[in-house]
């Protein structure tokens, strides 16, 4: 493994933003006491005077966001997914998104990820409050490199977006110059039989640890990182659906409203296939370990074998 | 204030009262009451205080900005706005008509001249917030104007937003409250007490200073003393009548969203002379 991939992923995070911030001095931060937390206390560092810590006042710090934006900067504003989802969500959605600011929020800890936090800090929900919010683009990194690049493109990017930030750990699943771009899938292998679609940090190498399993058993799964579940690659699935026929999708949420949701409905419309959703089957989150919650929530390779098996052999049964 | 400007800023706040009645008037229903008891404020800023605004040139980056906090007053901004140039004064007729771009609650991307979004309440001071952070970064001295209702005063954001300011010493925000003593289910008093605004303002670290809100000279002078901070942001307790100059609305307190035709607007502005 490179020095890269070993880097956590909020650390990548921050170096991609100081590298934004020495090339464009309208990158700021805004965080609300979760500095240590999200990683940036280099940022901070490195631009005391565009580094913005305004307290445990989450619903604040995505006003102040918005408000940084309308005078023309390029805030990054950060906290837990729980409460950038829960906490900020009217300011981000008025005086942010409605508004048609530049703010790019980002929640890290998401899913099972927030572990000994338990379930008052575990956000299932989060991408799919997003998703709803019009415009606005959502997305979540698979590993380093992606979040390198899909931070980039965000700040480029002139709009609100919202990142789903897996902060500890580090790993890379494409090469360190693989290129990204918003709404554009990232086929990690081919198949035939089944599309399995993943995202995140966690749920993306189920997904491939998943595909090498049923090559054994003879089914060949493709799998796809769908880093942006807003605006989804409509062309991407609909191009799968075509070929394999049958869907397995694998998501560290809840399977409504955020990935699994967004597959089902370009299916629906576009062209039907069996899917079956591995995510969060209407529960709040629990504390324990990442490891054991990604038991218990059913988040592992095995599971999605099983539900790949089951498409496919309802598949040819039909 | 010599004795001729304060006679123009009466007479312009008497127009832009009439503007703003007009307006919600032809429409038949709105926000009259909060629209009506921020008129003299709006007057001061917009006609002596606010430097560098340009109606032709509404996004300057110099300029001094304001944030309807209390977003609901938009027809009275919109009043002062279109007077001042920002657009046709026929807009006014458009007020939340379909396809209008002016919407009861102010909105930056549809109407020139708004400074920002506002409608949900207790948002607009956190954004205050960034925008003097961000004119700080540029070396811009302007001031940030935020007017809040004291009904908007219940909302938590409010004083998240106010610790914020105080603790960065933001001396280029001027923000005032609107205490017309009124919230739409009642008196501020029976629903949710707010006082002591001066003791609580004083406590998050602000100068606060608290007048009459329809007293020109007075509201004058505690500007002037407001822009003179140099390490406190600063807060107008501004004591305002709900519906100020209108017959029918004062001391109704159904004067919030309120229905009423445009011919009791026209009675109400040949009243006002």
């Amino acid at each position: 493994m490179s020095e890269f991939a070993k880097l956590d992923m909020r650390s990548v995070y921050t170096e991609t933003l100081i590298e934004l911030a020495k090339e464009d001095e309208r990158i700021v931060i805004v965080e609300a006491d979760l500095m240590k937390a999200t990683g940036t206390v280099p940022f901070s560092q490195a631009f005391p005077d565009r580094a913005f810590n305004v307290g445990v006042a989450e619903a604040n710090m995505a006003g102040v966001a918005a408000g940084l934006s309308s005078v023309g900067k390029i805030p990054f504003a950060a906290t837990f997914t729980a409460f950038a989802g829960r906490k900020t969500y009217d300011q981000f959605f008025i005086s942010g998104n409605y508004s048609y600011q530049n703010v790019k929020l980002v929640g890290t800890d998401p899913g099972v990820s927030a572990a000994f936090n338990g379930g008052t800090h575990m956000s299932f929900e989060d991408g799919g409050l997003m998703r709803n919010i019009p415009k606005l683009v959502v997305f979540e990194p698979s590993d380093n490199v992606s979040c390198r690049a899909l931070v980039k493109q965000s700040a480029k990017y002139q709009g609100c977006t919202y990142m789903r930030l897996h902060r500890k750990g580090g790993q890379a699943l494409y090469p360190e110059n693989e290129t990204f771009e918003f709404g554009k899938g990232k086929v990690l292998r081919d198949g035939t039989d089944v599309t399995l679609v993943a995202t995140g940090f966690l749920m993306v190498p189920q997904a491939l640890e998943a595909a090498k399993e049923l090559e054994k058993s003879g089914i060949s799964a493709a799998v796809i990182d769908m880093h942006t579940i807003k605006p989804i690659d409509r062309d991407l699935i609909v191009q799968y659906a075509k070929k394999t026929g049958a869907f397995v999708t694998c998501e560290n949420h809840q399977v409504v409203n955020f990935l699994g949701s967004a597959v089902a409905e370009v299916l629906a419309e576009e062209h039907p296939a069996l899917l079956r959703r591995i995510g969060i089957q209407d529960e709040f989150g629990e504390v324990a370990t990442q490891e054991y919650l990604m038991e218990r929530f059913g988040l592992t390779s095995p599971n999605i074998v099983k539900a790949a098996q089951e498409v496919v052999a309802r598949k040819k049964g039909a | 204030m010599d004795k001729q400007e304060l006679q123009t800023l009466t007479e312009k706040a008497k127009e832009l009262r009439k503007l703003t009645l007009d307006a919600i008037g032809y429409l038949g229903v709105g926000h009259i009451g909060g629209s009506l008891s921020i008129i003299e404020a709006l007057t001061l800023l917009y006609y002596r205080h606010m430097e560098n605004i340009d109606p032709k040139n509404p996004d300057r980056k110099d300029r001094d900005q304001l944030v309807l906090s209390k977003g609901h007053a938009g027809p009275a901004l919109y009043s002062t706005l279109a007077d001042k140039g920002y657009f046709p004064k026929d807009w006014l007729h458009t007020l939340n008509q379909g396809g209008t771009r002016l919407p009861s609650h102010c909105d930056m991307v549809r109407t020139p001249g708004i400074d920002m979004t506002a409608g949900s309440l207790g948002q607009g001071l956190s954004t205050a917030i960034g925008k003097v952070l961000g004119h700080r970064l540029d070396g811009q001295q302007s001031k940030v104007y935020v007017i809040i209702g004291d009904g908007e005063s219940n909302e938590g954001q409010v004083w998240e937003a106010a610790m914020c300011a105080g603790h960065f010493k933001l001396h280029e925000i001027i923000a005032f409250t609107d205490n017309n003593k009124m919230q739409i289910d009642g008196y501020t008093n029976d629903i949710m007490s707010i006082e002591d605004l001066t003791s609580k303002w004083l406590a998050f670290g602000w100068a606060v200073q608290r007048v009459d809100g329809h007293d020109i000279e007075a509201l004058d002078r505690a500007i002037l003393k407001a822009k003179a901070e140099t390490c406190r942001p600063s807060m107008i307790v501004m004591d305002t009548i709900k519906g100020k100059g209108a017959a029918f609305a004062e001391g109704n307190l159904g004067n919030h969203n309120m229905v009423f035709d445009h011919a009791t607007a026209l009675e109400t502005i040949k009243a006002l002379g």
